[in-house]
C-alpha cells in the first residue's frame, strides 16, 4: 500500500529540530523534532494539548517558535508568515479551513496570490484576470473530482462542509508544490466523503508532494500513513512504522500508558 | 489500564461497515421552496436588489401623492445634489463597514478639511491648488492616525473613532476660532474651492460637477473593489480575519490602508462640501456621521463584515435622499422626515437578519 519512501539515511524534506514555545507559563512546544522525507504520508497524532497544532502552525508559518531550527530540503529557513511558507512550496489546511465565506469558489482559490492581467490593466491599474482564475480554479476541482457544484462563482457560504472541505484542500494541493499539511481534514465529514479526502491525500502524494496528515481517526491513519509520528507533551515521542504496531499500541504510546521501547527503530 | 486499545476493534468494524455501506457521496435534497424562500434566496444571491427595489417603490409612492412636483427633471436632479456629500462620505464609510469596522469620525474629518483648504487659502492667502493638496493630505493624516489607534494597539474601530471624532472636531473649532469664512470672501480669493458646485444644466435637469464628482468616485470604488485583489482581501478581512491571515493576507496592513484612504476621501467630500454650501463653516456637516452610516446599512452592508457593495450605499443615499425630499415636498414637519429615516434604518437592518438566515 506504501511507496516504501521512508528511506532511513535519504534527506529529510522538512526538518525541524529543538523547537520551543512558549504562552506564559503554559508549553506548547518543548523541544520538538520533526522530520517529514520527499513523497511520503507522515501521521502525526497526539491527545488533545500535545502540541500537534502548534507544531503544525511553527512549519506552516502561523506561528513563530521561540527557538529551534526549521530546515526545508537542507536549507534553514525563518517563516514569519503563512505568506512566507506557501512562498517555500507549503501548503496547510486548516482544521477551520480559512476559507472566507462571502467570496467565491475561484476568489477563494486564489485568496492571498491573485493572478492580474497582463499588460497595462494590470500593472497600472491592478486588474485581476477573472477568466483565468475562474479557469484554473475548475480545472483544479475538476482533476481532484471535486467539480460538482453548479459554479466557480458560487459564494463558499452556499456550500456544504464537505464541498467546503473540498476547495480548501483543492487550494492546498493545488499550490503546494513540495508539502502539503492537512489538520484534520476529515474529522467533519461523513463516512463517504472522509474517503474521498483519503483519496485526496494519495493523490497528491502520487504527484510527488509529501503529505502530513494529522488525525485523531486511527482506522484513517493506518491506512494511509507511511510512518506515524507520536505527540506527546509538546513533543515528539517516536515514529513508528504502521505495519509493525497496532492501532492499540499507538493509543497506548499517545496516552502514555505504555512507552515505546525502541524508537530508533521505528523507522526502518 | 495497560492496554487501552483493547477497545478499539469494535469501533474498527464499526467504521468498516460504514465504509462499506452507502455507495453515494452525498446527497443534495431538492427540496420545494415556498414564494417566500425563493424571494429569500434571490436576495441573498443579489444583495443590492432590496435597496434597488426601495428606491423604486419610494420614487413610485412620492410620484404617485405629491406629483409632477416630486417628478420633474430638476427635482430630481435636486436630490442628487442633496445627496452628494453623503455619498461620497458613504463610500468611505462602506470601504470601512466591509472590513467589519466603523468610522464615527469620517464627518469630523471632512469638516477639519474644510477649515484647513478655507484658512489656507483664503485668510493665509496660499495658491488654492496648495491649499486644496494640503487639505487632502491632512485628511491622510487624520486617517493614518485613526489606522494606527486600530491596528497597531488594537483598539476596536467604534472606540477609536468616537475619540478621534472629538479630537478632529476640537482641532476643527480651534483652528478655525469658531468663525465662518463667508461664501462671497471665497468666491473672490479661492475659486477653486468652490469648483465642484458649478452648475450644469441638462434638459431641464440641474447637476453639479460635484454630482458627477461623486458618480465618478463611486465608479472607481466599485472597480477596486470588484476587480482587484486589494477589494477581495477587504472582504476578506471583513469575513474572517484568522481565515484571512492563514491564507496570507497582510490583515492589519489592509486595515490600515482603509483608514488612510477613508480619510483622503473625507478630504475630497470636504472639497464637495465647500462646492455646495459655498462658505466654509466649522458647524457644518454635522449630520454627516450618521447619514452615512445610514446610507450603508440601507443600501444593504452588513455592520459584521464581509458584505456590501458602493452601488448599494450609493442606492441608499439616494433613498434616504427621496424620502427628506418627498416629504418636504409633501409639507411634512422636518422631525417626522427623522422619524421615517429612522424606521428606515431599522428595517433594511431587520430585513438584512432575515436575508443571512438562508445560509442556515
Amino acid at each position: 500500500m506504501s511507496t516504501g519512501s521512508n528511506v532511513p539515511g535519504a534527506l529529510p524534506l522538512l526538518q525541524a529540530r529543538g523547537l520551543n514555545k512558549r504562552y506564559g507559563r503554559v508549553t506548547a512546544l518543548d523541544n520538538a523534532d520533526f522530520d517529514l522525507y520527499p513523497g511520503e504520508i507522515l501521521a502525526v497524532i497526539g491527545d488533545n494539548g500535545a502540541g500537534k497544532s502548534s507544531l503544525i502552525r511553527a512549519l506552516s508559518g502561523a506561528l513563530v517558535p521561540d527557538s529551534g531550527e526549521i530546515k526545508l530540503a537542507g536549507k534553514t529557513v525563518a517563516f514569519r508568515s503563512p505568506l512566507d511558507a506557501q512562498a517555500a512550496g507549503i501548503e496547510t489546511v486548516y482544521q477551520t479551513l480559512a476559507l472566507s465565506p462571502s467570496l467565491s469558489i475561484a476568489d477563494n482559490m486564489f485568496l492571498g496570490r491573485e493572478l492580474r492581467r497582463a499588460g497595462p490593466l494590470g500593472t497600472i491599474c491592478r486588474m485581476l484576470d477573472r477568466k483565468a482564475m475562474q479557469r484554473i480554479a475548475r480545472e483544479k476541482l475538476t482533476e481532484l473530482g471535486l467539480m460538482t457544484v453548479q459554479s466557480i462563482n458560487q459564494r463558499v457560504e452556499t456550500l456544504s462542509g464537505g464541498q467546503r472541505q473540498g476547495v480548501a484542500v483543492a487550494r492546498a494541493a493545488a499550490f503546494g508544490s513540495r508539502v502539503v499539511i492537512m489538520d484534520e481534514p476529515t474529522a467533519a465529514l461523513g463516512v463517504k466523503e472522509s474517503r474521498r479526502v483519503l483519496e485526496l491525500i494519495l493523490d497528491v502524494r502520487r504527484r510527488g508532494v509529501s503529505v502530513v496528515l494529522i488525525s485523531h481517526n486511527m482506522p484513517h491513519v493506518f491506512e494511509i500513513a507511511d510512518r506515524i509520528h507520536i505527540h506527546r507533551l509538546g513533543r515528539r515521542l517516536t515514529v513508528i512504522d504502521p505495519k509493525a504496531y497496532t492501532m492499540s499500541d499507538a493509543v497506548a504510546f499517545m496516552t502514555g500508558a505504555r512507552a515505546p521501547i525502541e524508537v530508533a527503530a521505528a523507522s526502518a | 489500564m495497560t492496554d487501552i486499545g483493547s477497545s478499539r476493534p469494535a469501533a474498527q468494524a464499526f467504521e468498516l461497515v460504514l465504509d462499506k455501506g452507502e455507495s453515494r457521496v452525498a446527497e443534495f435534497e431538492v427540496r420545494a421552496r415556498s414564494p417566500l424562500q425563493k424571494l429569500q434566496h434571490f436576495l441573498h444571491a443579489n444583495p443590492t436588489a432590496v435597496p434597488a427595489i426601495v428606491l423604486l417603490l419610494s420614487v413610485a409612492a412620492f410620484g404617485f401623492t405629491v406629483g409632477s412636483r416630486f417628478l420633474s427633471m430638476f427635482n430630481l436632479s435636486l436630490i442628487i445634489q442633496q445627496v452628494t456629500i453623503i455619498g461620497v462620505i458613504g463610500a468611505a464609510q462602506t470601504l470601512i463597514v466591509i472590513t467589519a469596522g466603523i468610522d464615527l469620525s469620517v464627518g469630523a474629518i471632512m469638516v477639519l478639511c474644510s477649515v484647513i483648504m478655507g484658512k489656507l487659502a483664503v485668510t493665509v492667502g496660499l495658491p488654492a491648488p496648495i491649499a486644496l493638496v494640503v487639505g487632502v493630505a491632512a485628511g491622510a493624516g487624520c486617517g493614518v492616525l485613526n489606522g494606527t489607534l486600530v491596528t497597531r494597539l488594537k483598539l476596536p474601530p467604534f472606540i477609536v473613532t468616537l475619540g478621534t471624532w472629538s479630537i478632529f472636531f476640537a482641532l476643527n473649532l480651534w483652528y478655525s476660532a469658531s468663525e465662518t469664512i463667508r461664501s462671497q470672501e471665497v468666491a473672490k480669493i479661492a475659486p477653486l474651492l468652490q469648483a465642484l458646485g458649478t452648475p450644469v444644466n441638462v434638459l431641464g435637469a440641474r447637476f453639479t460637477y460635484g454630482s458627477f464628482f461623486m458618480v465618478g468616485l463611486v465608479a472607481l470604488i466599485w472597480f477596486v473593489l470588484n476587480r482587484t485583489a486589494f477589494g477581495r482581501h477587504l472582504y476578506a478581512v471583513g469575513d474572517d480575519p484568522d481565515a484571512a491571515r492563514l491564507s496570507g493576507i497582510r490583515t492589519d496592513r489592509i486595515l490600515f490602508s482603509v483608514y488612510v484612504i477613508a480619510g483622503v476621501i473625507c478630504a475630497l467630500g470636504a472639497w464637495a462640501l465647500i462646492g455646495r454650501i459655498g462658505s466654509i463653516s466649522p458647524q457644518a456637516g454635522q449630520t454627516a456621521n450618521l447619514d452615512s452610516i445610514t446610507a450603508v446599512v440601507v443600501g444593504g452592508a452588513s455592520l459584521f463584515g464581509g458584505r456590501g457593495s458602493i452601488i448599494g450605499t450609493l442606492i441608499g443615499a439616494l433613498i434616504v435622499g427621496v424620502f427628506r425630499n418627498g416629504l418636504a415636498l409633501s409639507d411634512v414637519d422636518v422631525l417626522w422626515q427623522e422619524f421615517a429615516v429612522g424606521w428606515l434604518i431599522i428595517i433594511a437592518v431587520a430585513l438584512d437578519q432575515w436575508i443571512r438566515k438562508v445560509s442556515a
